[in-house]
């Protein structure tokens, strides 16, 4: 049956996946109701939505009710003595920060944008730098309420059984309407940073063992061009909150500059990458930016601002657009401790053996986490980014496959918020039995099945 | 040639249909290849496996097109262009009268087309972008003696391509009607053609120009000759040897 409604393309964040559904933003639970009725006249799917900062296919599905939940976007409540924050879902972590920093409070874990909406960052379950310290956002909330798909909200504490259904469920398991968050206190709105080149994996991992004991921050870039006794080589970064005036507190302190390096508007930044985003280029350009690691700033501890650090990808506007026409995957996997070097060595022969190097990597350290469908492990992710064209889709995903096949292999783990490549064979052996476990919270959150996305139904992860 | 991202091709086993759902996956595109003979559908998506998707329908059966023309959109996740291609004209005695002949020709060449492209207008006016195609033909300029209904069933798509166009114009949808000349395909294989044009050439042509809305000829010597035999009187077009 036919919908009246704006029919619109939504794509994942990577422009790799894009479907037309007909999008609704509702601003209320009565509008939220009423679209799951306009679901059912109408023998249609619903596809919830937040920021679309998923970078595959979880926020598309084709022919669909989309709803769309940014404009559900008020803060409820919050009280800066204890630091009790509660949101509606599409609150954006950009909102979240801007409205607690002046009183000394800062989310608990953010992602590398602030784009993402709070309904979609407990759907997905993110993590950040501070992964193996503070965990992911789940582990931060007080309660949940969650609708289903009667209409009916639940208001879900992490005891209960069904929270850890809902959080990380890929918004197949129930709308997320409202979330209290414990929000982190904060010394400053500056972080001291420290940075260290490394030279091989073997450094990598012993600078990042050395530092998780007391940094608040930790990250690193890996250079995947490397091959031979560099293979692994990058930049580590550390950082601690800092002690600092109040003034670091103000959003004015926070703001990203409008240029790069004081002359460059950022918003033409991604056309001079686009220019540079290719193998070749790229190759140069990591050899480039791990020399200069060794000489600016190596072993040297700076101040930056909270939002500087945190937020990376936010410094130039628009930069995914350097992926078009063909668009990006961002491949990020999850390994034990004991085999992470091992997985990722190979990952990086397979991609240097297939000329298909990642662009960049990101290393970071993690912790179990207690979700069903739970990317955390005592151990580290590798995050490597690769352009996609139409000459090297399907050696890209073939490629994908092979180092699933790695991950598994080592008993580790994926990030549906990053998947674009997981096929229902790899989801069943990565999740296990919690698999089942989960369709069943689903079956209760959403009898009838209507919550659907082209990521659920590509990864297996629900049935059809 | 413009990208589109997501693509329908009506008539697609054969002919110039097939030849424009190669060269859009070709480019990239999702297509979804509607035709009535799964074996050649078959063929023809295992040319371009997971871009050339495809869905048997029989067109003349209009009624169920609402359902077909939504699994479409479903199968390619979306839609930018859709190009009606089917078409038929079977041999046409000189002498001969054959009313159930004509209705089939209307049905594929019209109704079907109506319907298939009234689903596209909907969504394309919804959406606020778009592109339609219709292959129309030379044939549908005159009243010629040898394919009475083929003449007239083109001549009718042209209008309502015409129409459609003028009712989509402010809502950001093109619509576009090319009127090819003879060519080489199974449709007109008991024609003695001489000239005809490759339905490879023709695809080309007809891509290039997709998203432009209007009537386009696919040479310059058509467009100056039917410009001629357009304003000929019947008097003396009558008297020509086509």
């Amino acid at each position: 049956m036919k919908v009246e409604g704006r029919l619109a393309r939504l794509c994942g964040f990577g422009m790799t996946a894009a479907a037309d559904a007909y999008l609704f933003q509702p601003t209320c639970e009565d509008d939220l109701r009423e679209l799951l009725r306009l679901a059912r006249r109408t023998g249609r799917k619903v596809l919830l939505r937040g920021a679309g900062r998923s970078y595959g296919d979880a926020a598309i599905l084709p022919e669909a009710i989309a709803i769309g939940l940014e404009r559900l976007n008020r803060i409820l409540s919050w009280d800066p003595s204890t630091g009790l924050l509660v949101a509606e879902a599409g609150v954006t972590i950009g909102d979240l920060w801007r409205f607690t920093l002046q009183d000394g409070w800062w989310p608990p874990v953010v992602s590398g944008t602030m784009y993402p909406t709070l309904g979609g960052a407990v759907a997905m379950n993110i993590h950040g730098k501070n992964a193996f310290r503070a965990g992911t956002i789940g582990e931060h909330l007080e309660w949940l309420d969650v609708m289903d798909t009667t209409g009916v909200v639940h208001r879900l504490e992490p005891s209960a059984a069904g929270f850890r259904a809902v959080v990380g469920g890929a918004g197949l398991a129930g709308i997320i309407v409202r979330a209290a968050l414990r929000m982190k206190r904060v010394p400053s709105g500056d972080l001291r940073v420290y940075a260290q080149a490394v030279d091989n994996w073997d450094q990598q991992f012993e600078v990042f063992e050395r530092f998780a004991h007391d940094a608040d921050y930790l990250v690193s870039w890996v250079d995947c061009f490397a091959r031979g006794r560099s293979a692994g080589r990058g930049l580590i970064h550390a950082a601690w909150y800092a002690e600092g005036s109040s003034a670091t507190l103000r959003t004015e302190h926070q703001d990203l500059p409008d240029t790069v390096l004081g002359l460059v508007p950022k918003s033409v930044v991604w056309r001079v990458l686009k220019l540079l985003n290719r193998r070749s280029a790229m190759r140069l350009l990591n050899a480039t930016k791990y020399r200069l690691g060794t000489v600016i700033g190596n072993g040297k501890t700076e101040h930056q601002s909270l939002v500087a650090f945190s937020f990376l990808l936010d410094y130039v506007p628009n930069w995914r657009w350097a992926y078009l026409p063909g668009g990006f995957i961002q491949y990020q996997s999850f390994v034990p401790k004991e085999t992470a070097r091992w997985v990722f060595e190979n990952q990086i022969a397979l991609q240097q053996e297939r000329r298909l190097e990642s662009f960049l990597g990101v290393l970071k350290r993690h912790r179990p986490d207690p979700c069903l469908i739970s990317h955390g492990v005592d151990g580290f992710s590798l995050a490597l980014d690769f352009k996609v064209t139409p000459s090297n889709r399907d050696r890209l995903w073939e490629l994908a496959h092979e180092m699933n096949e790695l991950v598994l292999e080592a008993g580790g783990r994926f990030y549906l918020a990053k998947d674009s490549t997981l096929r229902p064979e790899d989801l069943r052996r990565w999740l296990g039995p919690n698999l089942e476990e989960w369709r069943l919270w689903r079956r209760r959150f959403d009898p009838d099945g209507l919550l659907v996305s082209s990521l659920g139904l590509r990864t297996g992860l629900i049935e059809p | 040639m413009k990208r589109f991202e997501k693509a329908v091709v009506v008539g697609a086993s054969s002919g110039l249909g097939r030849a424009i759902a190669l060269q859009l996956a070709q480019a990239g595109s999702t297509v979804v290849a509607v035709a009535r003979r799964e074996d050649r559908l078959r063929e023809l998506a295992e040319t371009r496996p997971g871009r050339i998707l495809p869905l048997m329908h029989d067109v003349t059966r209009t009624e169920e097109v609402p359902r077909a023309f939504e699994d479409a959109c479903r199968m390619a996740a979306g839609l930018d262009l859709i190009v009606y291609s089917a078409g038929v004209m079977p041999p046409v005695g000189p002498t001969e009268f054959d009313t159930a002949k004509d209705l089939r020709i209307f049905a594929v060449n019209v109704l079907g087309a109506m319907a298939w492209l009234n689903q596209a207008a909907e969504r394309f006016q919804q959406a606020g972008h778009g592109a339609i195609v219709g292959i129309g033909s030379v044939a549908g300029d005159r009243g010629r003696r040898g394919q009475p209904a083929y003449n007239a069933s083109k001549a009718a798509l042209h209008a309502y391509l015409e129409a459609l166009r003028n009712r989509l114009h402010a809502r950001g949808v093109s619509v576009a009607t090319f009127k090819p000349g003879p060519m080489r395909t199974e449709m007109t294989a008991h024609l003695s053609l001489r000239n005809a044009m490759d339905p490879e050439v023709a695809a080309a042509k007809i891509l290039e120009k997709a998203h432009v809305s209007g009537e386009h000829y696919l040479s310059l010597g058509h467009r100056l000759a039917f410009a001629v035999l357009r304003n000929l009187p019947s008097s003396v077009f009558r008297r020509l040897p086509v």
